[in-house]
């Protein structure tokens, strides 16, 4: 029986870096699942992950999400050229800590839009600047994803010691 | 090293029918996942609930449920108690081709303690949709041979509703 949960690719960085990209992600899954542990240099308490999807910059991405941050529960909403929703940490943040975060993309290759689902969190140990989140994602696009890049919304790199790895999961 | 992640079945609607069921569900894992993306036939859904429900026990009062969710503006949570189904989530014609997905874990399926499923939700529908988090309870301590994935309302799941049972190992 093939494996169904495969690790397709990492990249822990030994040094800062503006983007992490999977490529050439091969059409032999069922789904995609990235998890992460990250954190960007922005002068913050908190940064948002951007995914582009095979480096289509067009406005065809939208995103719902709800979050707590210790207190009250909120929703939003957002669309626009990437999938920009999901909080990792930024450089205001307690030292040596790195977000966490689970990108599911099922049917990556199938010929409709394309859903993703996400859940991220931050913590510090403090009163504030701490959130779990999930978020439902929509990518406009019918073609095959073949790349996923990402990158801090606001910081110019992740720091070093930010880990990603790339999943794929199979239903043959 | 034992696979700890299997395929179990997977089905894709070819036609419209009622339910997607998966039966005969061995006892070898220890968790079980379904990834479904599902669409209901009815009309007007907006916000629609889709049934999940195990060892053919529908229509009783062995399930509850609490969910969060939040639809772009506000969040919410509210709950279901001695309720005739697991709750799960479909599109409905809203949707478009804006296609939705659930992943449901299920603990310890096999065990004789009651059964706890939760369920993550995804459907924005770029301007409008969901996001939820749920956590139901099976109040039943027998091991989940089968499972039915069906809509409310009596409404078929449409042509190309997906669904796909996963085993996973800790042994």
């Amino acid at each position: 029986m093939p494996a169904t949960y495969t690790l397709i690719s990492s990249n822990v960085l030994t040094s800062s870096a503006a983007s992490v990209t999977f490529s050439a992600i091969p059409a032999t899954y069922t789904d995609l699942v990235v998890r992460a542990a990250a954190r960007s240099d922005f002068a913050n308490t908190i940064e948002l992950m951007e995914i582009t999807i095979n480096g289509n910059t067009s406005s065809l991405y939208s995103m719902t999400g709800v979050y707590g941050e210790g207190s009250s529960a909120i929703s939003d909403r957002d669309s626009g050229t990437s999938l920009n929703f999901d909080p990792i940490d930024a450089a205001n943040n307690t030292a040596n800590t790195f977000g966490n975060y689970e990108l599911y993309i099922p049917s990556y290759l199938a010929s409709q839009n394309k859903p993703v689902g996400t859940f991220a969190v931050y913590e510090q140990n403090g009163a504030s600047n701490n959130r779990v989140q999930a978020n439902a994602g929509l990518f406009r696009s019918t073609a095959a994803i073949t790349s996923l890049e990402f990158a801090p919304r606001y910081g110019t790199n992740f720091v070093s010691g930010s880990s990603f790895y790339l999943y794929g999961i199979s239903n043959a | 090293m034992a696979t700890t992640y299997e395929k179990i079945a997977t089905t894709t609607l070819g036609s419209a029918a009622a339910t997607i069921d998966f039966t005969s569900i061995a006892g070898t894992y220890t968790d079980l996942r379904i990834v479904a993306s599902l669409k209901g036939a009815g009309t007007g859904y907006t916000d629609s609930v889709s049934r999940i429900a195990f060892n053919s026990d529908l229509g009783g009062t062995t399930y509850s449920y609490t969910w969060l969710r939040g639809d772009g503006s506000s969040a919410s949570s509210g709950r279901s108690t001695n309720s005739p189904y697991c709750r799960g989530y479909q599109s409905g014609s809203q949707a478009g081709n804006q296609p939705s997905f659930y992943i449901a874990d299920i603990f310890s399926y096999a065990g004789s303690t009651n059964k706890t499923v939760l369920v993550e939700a995804s459907a924005d529908l770029n301007g409008s949709g969901y996001v939820y988090r749920m956590v139901n309870l099976w109040r039943n301590t027998a091991a989940i041979t089968s499972i039915s994935l069906s809509s409310p309302n009596g409404d078929n799941l449409v042509a190309g509703s997906t669904a796909t049972l996963y085993g996973i190992l800790k042994a």
